[in-house]
Order: C-alpha cells, then sequence, then structure tokens
C-alpha cells in the first residue's frame, strides 16, 4: 500500500478524525453509543454509505451540474441510506429496532455530506472510496471508545457479556444512571478530544 | 460536452436521471427484501409470545426451531373484547396498532387509566398447549402508557385465567437502569404465581412500594427508582383485566377456558 493510499484511509482515524477534529456527525454519535453493538452496526452502515455515496458521486463529478451538485449529492447518499437501512431489517431484525430511526438519520450526517462535497468532487473514484472508509472508520473509532465506557460503566457489560455484575443481578457493581443517557457521551467526547490533542499538539486550534 | 453542462435542459435530463437509478436501486432492494423482513418480524413476534408462554427453553435460539415451537404449541386466536366472545382474524397480519387509531375498529374507554385513548375492539390472544395438547395457558397482549411513552407486553395466565405466569414487555422507551428494569428477569420472576382476581372476581393485583409481603398473592414489589414506570404497570394491567379490556373473556370462560373450537 503506497503512502498516499495509507493516508487518505487512516488518516481520519486520529489525524483528521471527522467527530474529534472536524466535529461532525455528533449527533449520532450521542445516540447509538449506549451499547457497543449497536455502534458497531452504526459503525459499519456509515462506513458503507460514506464510501459508496463518496464512490458513485466521485465517477459522475465531472458530469453533475454545480447548480443541482447538493441534491444530486442528497438523493444519492439517501438512496444508499434506505437500501441499507432494509438490508439490516431483512439480516439483522433486533439490531434495526434498537437502531430505530438513527440508522434513517444518517442522510443528516454531515461527515457523509461533508466528504461528498469535500473530497469525492474533486478526487478521483478509488481515492474517494478510500477516504469514505476512512472517515466511517475514523467515525467508528470514536463511536466504539465512547460506546465501551458508556456500556461497561452504565449497564457493567462490554458487547452484552458481563464484566461488572450489577447490583439488581445480585452483584456488586451500581451501574451509573449518567453514562447510560445519551448526553454523557458529551463529556466522553469532551475528554477524548482533549486526550488526542495532548497526544498531537498540532491538532490545537490558534487563537 | 462539459462547456454546456450548466445549461437548463442538461441539468433537467441529468437530475432526472439520477433520480430514475436511484428510485430503481430503492425499489429493487424494498422489493426484493421483503419477504425476509416480513419472516424476521414474524419470528420476532413468534419469540416474545413463547417467552411469555413460559416456553423459551423448549424454543431454543434458532429460526426453524422457533417457529415450529410456536406452530406445535401455541394456538393464536381473536377475542371480541366487547362482547368477550371469539372472533375471526389472521395473526400474522393484524396489526392492533392500526386498529387502535382506527375510530371504526376502535372505541374509547370510559375509564382509561392505562392511557391509550383508544382500545382496538378485537385483540389477537394465544391460546398455549402443552405436550399432552391440553391448553394450560393463554397469553394476553397489553398496552399501557409507562413515564415516557406507551409499553408494549404480554401477561401469560395459566388456564384459571388467574395464576401469573408472566410479564412480559417488548417494546418501550423507559429509562435504561430505571423503568426499563420491567425487563429484568428478576423482578419478571416476582410476577409468577400471583393472583390477579380475587375470590369475588375483581382486579386485585397491585404493585406495592417499598416492598410487597410475602404471603401476599396480589401483589408485587415497585420497581426501586421507577414509580411512574411501576404505576404505569399496575395501570395497564388492571385495565386489561377490568371489562374495559379481557375481563368479559375471562368471565366467560374463568375456570374452564376453551378453545371456543380449534379452527
Amino acid at each position: 500500500m503506497s503512502t498516499d493510499t495509507k493516508k487518505v484511509l487512516f488518516g481520519p482515524v486520529v489525524d483528521n478524525n471527522p467527530i474529534a477534529l472536524q466535529v461532525l456527525g455528533i449527533c449520532s454519535a450521542l445516540a447509538v453509543t449506549s451499547t457497543m453493538e449497536n455502534a458497531l452496526v452504526m459503525t459499519m452502515a456509515v462506513i458503507v454509505v460514506t464510501a459508496f455515496s463518496s464512490l458513485f458521486i466521485s465517477i459522475i463529478r465531472n458530469q453533475i451540474p454545480s447548480s443541482v451538485r447538493i441534491i444530486v449529492q442528497m438523493a444519492i447518499i439517501a438512496s444508499l441510506v434506505i437500501i441499507v437501512d432494509q438490508v439490516l431489517k431483512a439480516f439483522s431484525y433486533q439490531l434495526s429496532k434498537a437502531l430505530s430511526v438513527y440508522v434513517g438519520l444518517i442522510i443528516t450526517n454531515c461527515i457523509v455530506m461533508g466528504r461528498a462535497e469535500a473530497f469525492a468532487m474533486k478526487e478521483k473514484p478509488v481515492a474517494s472510496f478510500l477516504d469514505g472508509i476512512g472517515n466511517g472508520l475514523g467515525y467508528g473509532a470514536v463511536l466504539m471508545i465512547v460506546a465501551f465506557f458508556r456500556e461497561l460503566l452504565g449497564f457493567g457489560t462490554v458487547f452484552g457479556v458481563e464484566i461488572l455484575p450489577l447490583i439488581q443481578n445480585d452483584g456488586w457493581y451500581q451501574g451509573n444512571g449518567l453514562l447510560v443517557l445519551p448526553f454523557s457521551s458529551f463529556f466522553l467526547i469532551g475528554l477524548l478530544i482533549w486526550a488526542i490533542r495532548q497526544w498531537k499538539p498540532e491538532q490545537v486550534e490558534k487563537d | 460536452m462539459s462547456s454546456n453542462k450548466e445549461s437548463f435542459a442538461r441539468t433537467l435530463i441529468f437530475v432526472f436521471i439520477v433520480c430514475l437509478v436511484c428510485a430503481a436501486l430503492v425499489s429493487f432492494s424494498a422489493v426484493s427484501l421483503k419477504p425476509l423482513q416480513k419472516a424476521n418480524k414474524l419470528l420476532d413476534q413468534h419469540t416474545k409470545i413463547l417467552e411469555a408462554a413460559g416456553l423459551s427453553d423448549k424454543a431454543g435460539k434458532k429460526a426453524a426451531s422457533i417457529n415450529a415451537a410456536f406452530d406445535k404449541y401455541i394456538v393464536p386466536k381473536f377475542v371480541d373484547l366487547n362482547t368477550g366472545e371469539y372472533t375471526t382474524g389472521d395473526h400474522e397480519t393484524y396489526d392492533e396498532r392500526s386498529d387502535a387509531r382506527n375510530p371504526e375498529k376502535s372505541t374509547k374507554p370510559k375509564n382509561d387509566i392505562a392511557g391509550i385513548n383508544r382500545r382496538a375492539d378485537k385483540a389477537a390472544i394465544y391460546l398455549v398447549k402443552n405436550d399432552e395438547g391440553q391448553i394450560d395457558t393463554v397469553v394476553l397482549p397489553i398496552v399501557g402508557m409507562g413515564l415516557w411513552d406507551i409499553m408494549y407486553g404480554y401477561i401469560g395466565l395459566e388456564a384459571d385465567l388467574n395464576t401469573v405466569k408472566s410479564v412480559v414487555y417488548y417494546d418501550l422507551k423507559e429509562t435504561p437502569g430505571l423503568g426499563a428494569e420491567v425487563q429484568n428477569p428478576k423482578w419478571k420472576a416476582l410476577w409468577k404465581g400471583k393472583k390477579m382476581y380475587d375470590e369475588q372476581g375483581n382486579v386485585a393485583i397491585k404493585i406495592v412500594k417499598g416492598g410487597a409481603k410475602p404471603d401476599d398473592v396480589h401483589g408485587v414489589d415497585a420497581l426501586s427508582g421507577a414509580t411512574l414506570t411501576s404505576r404505569g404497570v399496575e395501570h395497564t394491567i388492571r385495565f386489561w383485566l377490568s371489562d374495559e379490556g379481557y375481563g368479559r373473556f375471562i368471565a366467560k370462560h374463568r375456570g374452564k377456558l376453551t378453545d371456543g373450537g380449534l379452527d
């Protein structure tokens, strides 16, 4: 793999993370991180949608009239999201119920639209496809970290496997009610951004 | 080509083609995946009903064994809630939620303690046979307001239509860790063996804050930290056992539950 490909694919995971640096897609990051399983499925759905929407938009990028380009991007993204939602309903009914409206809301996830407009409209299809996967991975990495802490400290489990036995089930651990609620992700994402910027000080904005 | 790509006609044609391709892909996925989705939904429903019937262990986890257990043990029936008589219907397609919104197929309860606004006129109930083919359990769907939103569930009653076998909620939006503990197996186990009605046939089941006495056959412990959800559960169950719900059906069949002639 050439260094350029590597940069496009793995750059967004830490160096140019869509959530931590670009601060996109926060809404769904709050909603679907209560358990790791939800976060994983959401990650995969976002990777598929970002990758393929970037690919298709890049293929037709020279044909899209600039006056309607946002509408064309939306039509492609929305169609992909509906297809992903249908596939989930067909092959993973329980998870599609748990994720409910949030799969549909990938349409409004700024990461998808942001990458289409910022990258796929200018670059070649393969690079755009990899950029989509990379940004999906970056989004997913943050989701999984947040979900890990929320599920472990909120429910005492990781991927549904009991780690800290809850008092309700005759264990010793009192589940943290705050972390079960969506807004606790704000604290976790905030701490994560702080941690990343301690590690990579060049990400700190100059004022 | 690219010099005139901004022209009005070309823009229109381009948008039309994009829409056509997208629409074709979406329709294709929706139509081709429909049978799988329908089977999933039905499997999900069967799983819940078998759980309420106390047959989860027998049904196993595989789709085939769940559907086989459903076919073997469960007899779907419909009850006209206004008369208490059996009626007809197809449980695979019946949608209680759409009926409850349709003024022609639902009734406004006089005493709406469950907070459901309208109640469908008929209900899909499930008679459960044991290995000998005798009916020993009936599973009744219940609907009622919790703290945040309507909660959907099933109650399983033994053939005397009084002794509780299970209370299973499957669709709710209560607070995780507090109200959502209605799904905790430990709390669900508290219901087993409780009596819904007293000797006079009045609804007697209640949820007791601070813990029910061990010898109280009508009392179930409230969930700690979830007073309003507990109250919602109590009101829901009391509503559905009253004459507004399954009361008439239960009065007709008390002590001698029959299937009214198997179809």
